[in-house]
């Protein structure tokens, strides 16, 4: 018995031994954005400081990090709204009457290489005159979360019943009501793995934004990309900047852990 | 028209979608095609001309491509190599019911929900040569002191590292997801026989999570081969070219260079490669199966 006990401290001293390199370094980002730049320049590194709030205070007042907050998060719900709302009818066909040629499309945008789609694009919307503008970035975006969507949803459609379609049906309702009334309630969770991955890939999309974005509708990490293009860096705006960042991205995942395993996991274990 | 929407709603509901992926990703990739075979460059005020494949013809000549080839592959195996491995280990670590497991999954999703961009630049922080924690850590161990980003051989794995720290977590939550689902008899049979913890991984857990564990490096591999963000942000294909990837060579030629036509060939052999490997891949499973 007391063997077992021992054996359960190992094994508990080996989580913690997996656990901490994975959050050692987002720690480390949060503790140097409360340094200043001589602190964070220090080796040996310094593990108790005086923190300031000089870095944050630099962010969001020099660099105006809240216009760029506020893009992000325009294009980051612009682009799952609208990717649901396009996506989901057409998940529901393609689950229901089994289109097998739209669901290799979808299968094709989720493999394809973003920068594929690049240089037409700006030579596109350059034409167009919409490069910097919300649209331009929320069509862009929309091509990562839609294909998600409508992948993570056909599987969760075909796991539905059709009777109670067919039910409903029966009694006189329409498809579409059908669809709406009964199958789409019946989907919140799908819905929500889907929409919660949308909404990260677009809020840490880099690409896309590094092409189509310039001042009106520049997003976060094209905004942080663009401190260390400065002769000297300030590490500590940089890393107040990267908590900015990130912080919404972890409070969203840590609100919908369940989902967002699905989500990163999803059709890999059924295969 | 309710009836008129019922009636055709085989093609109504996915219509959107459909034009959407049409206009927003097909179109596109027929024009990069297009503009492969033209002398389309910002940088020149001429009309743009169609050049065949000369494009294509300088790109096999360019050993700046062969150059991104190798090293894409470098990183990708090195990075998921690695990941495999510690992914399937961290797996079986976790795979009991403990309290605050749920806690420590929560904790494996953070590298992989954080911004790339933001993740990049604390790496690079990390590895600066003087005030860098990785020098430092390497001090602590007795190691000699190393250039991380700054040297020809340890950028690819320096960059890999940050894909592993980032990545492994969805290998080792695959395979949980995996372990759950296997079936209990070969255990129980093998308790009866008396295997021992070495014998039921290798002769039962390990074949039977095997498929899920080509999913696992099937996924890893398609996007670490992809990856743009962290190498773009951190090295920019640098020092030289000794990480620039066939992502961050197109990305140079296109927006560095606004060489559009030389650019779109370089994206034309990156698409053929990526769907190849993919198309290669499905087969395979598919042989495999069977």
């Amino acid at each position: 018995m007391k063997q077992k006990k021992h054996m359960d401290y190992l094994w508990y001293g080996l989580v913690l031994l997996v656990a901490i390199p994975f959050i050692f370094p987002l720690a480390w980002i949060v503790l140097a954005s409360f340094k200043t730049q001589a602190q964070i320049v220090t080796t040996p590194p310094l593990w108790v400081f005086t923190p300031t709030l000089e870095n944050y205070q630099s962010v969001f007042v020099d660099q105006q990090f809240g216009k760029f907050l506020w893009n992000s998060s325009v294009i980051a719900v612009g682009s799952t709204l609208l990717s649901l709302i396009i996506g989901l009818p057409a998940a529901y066909t393609i689950s229901r009457y089994k289109q097998k040629v739209l669901g290799v499309f979808i299968l094709l945008a989720r493999l394809m290489p973003g920068i594929a789609y690049l240089i037409p694009w700006f030579i596109l919307f350059t034409k167009l005159g919409m490069v910097d503008t919300y649209t331009a970035l929320i069509a862009s975006h929309m091509l990562v979360g839609l294909p998600f969507i409508v992948w993570i949803m056909v599987n969760y459609f075909d796991g539905l019943p059709h009777e109670l379609v067919e039910a409903a049906q029966v009694d006189g309702c329409t498809l579409q009501s059908a669809f709406l009334k009964i199958v789409l309630p019946l989907s919140v969770p799908g819905i929500l793995t889907a929409s919660t991955l949308s909404f990260l890939f677009s809020w840490n999309n880099f690409m896309f934004s590094l092409v189509l974005s310039s001042d009106r509708t520049k997003t976060l990490p094209i905004a942080i990309y663009n401190f260390v293009s400065y002769a000297e860096v300030s590490w500590g705006s940089v890393m107040a900047a990267a908590v900015v960042i990130i912080l919404p991205a972890i409070v969203l995942t840590m609100a919908f852990q369940r989902y967002v395993i699905k989500g990163l996991t999803a059709g890999a274990v059924k295969g | 028209m309710e009836r008129f929407i019922e009636r055709n709603i085989k093609w109504l509901f996915p219509l959107p979608a459909a034009v959407f992926i049409v206009s927003m990703m097909a179109f596109p990739v027929a024009y990069t095609i297009w503009v492969s075979l033209t002398d389309w460059s910002m940088t020149s005020s001429s009309a743009v001309q169609f050049v065949g494949l000369k494009n294509y013809i300088a790109l096999f000549n360019d050993p700046r491509f062969f150059n991104a080839v190798k090293l894409t592959l470098y990183f990708t195996g090195l990075a998921v190599s690695v990941e495999t491995v510690l992914g399937v280990g961290i797996a079986l670590i976790l795979n009991r019911e403990f309290k605050g497991k749920n806690f420590v999954k929560g904790i494996l999703l953070l590298p992989m929900v954080a911004t790339p961009v933001a993740i990049g630049l604390a790496w690079t922080l990390f590895y600066e040569p003087t005030i860098g924690l990785g020098n430092y850590a390497l001090q602590l161990l007795g190691l000699p002191a190393s250039k991380w980003l700054a040297s020809n051989t340890s950028v690819i794995p320096a960059l890999a590292i940050v894909d592993i720290w980032e990545w492994t977590p969805m290998v080792a939550l695959i395979v949980l997801a995996g372990l759950a689902a296997l079936p209990h008899d070969p255990y129980e049979a093998a308790m009866v026989d008396g295997a021992n913890t070495w014998q039921v991984f290798r002769y039962i857990t390990l074949p039977l999570l095997s498929p899920t564990i080509l999913v696992a490096v099937v996924l890893r591999g398609i996007d670490a081969f992809k990856t743009f963000d962290i190498i773009y942000t951190m090295t920019a294909g640098g020092p030289g070219f000794a990480s620039e990837t066939l992502n961050i060579y197109a990305y140079n030629l296109g927006f560095g260079y606004f060489k559009f036509g030389a650019a779109s060939s370089a994206l034309v052999a990156l698409l053929a490669l990526v769907l190849g490997g993919s198309l290669l891949v499905l087969w395979m499973r598919r042989t495999w199966e069977q």
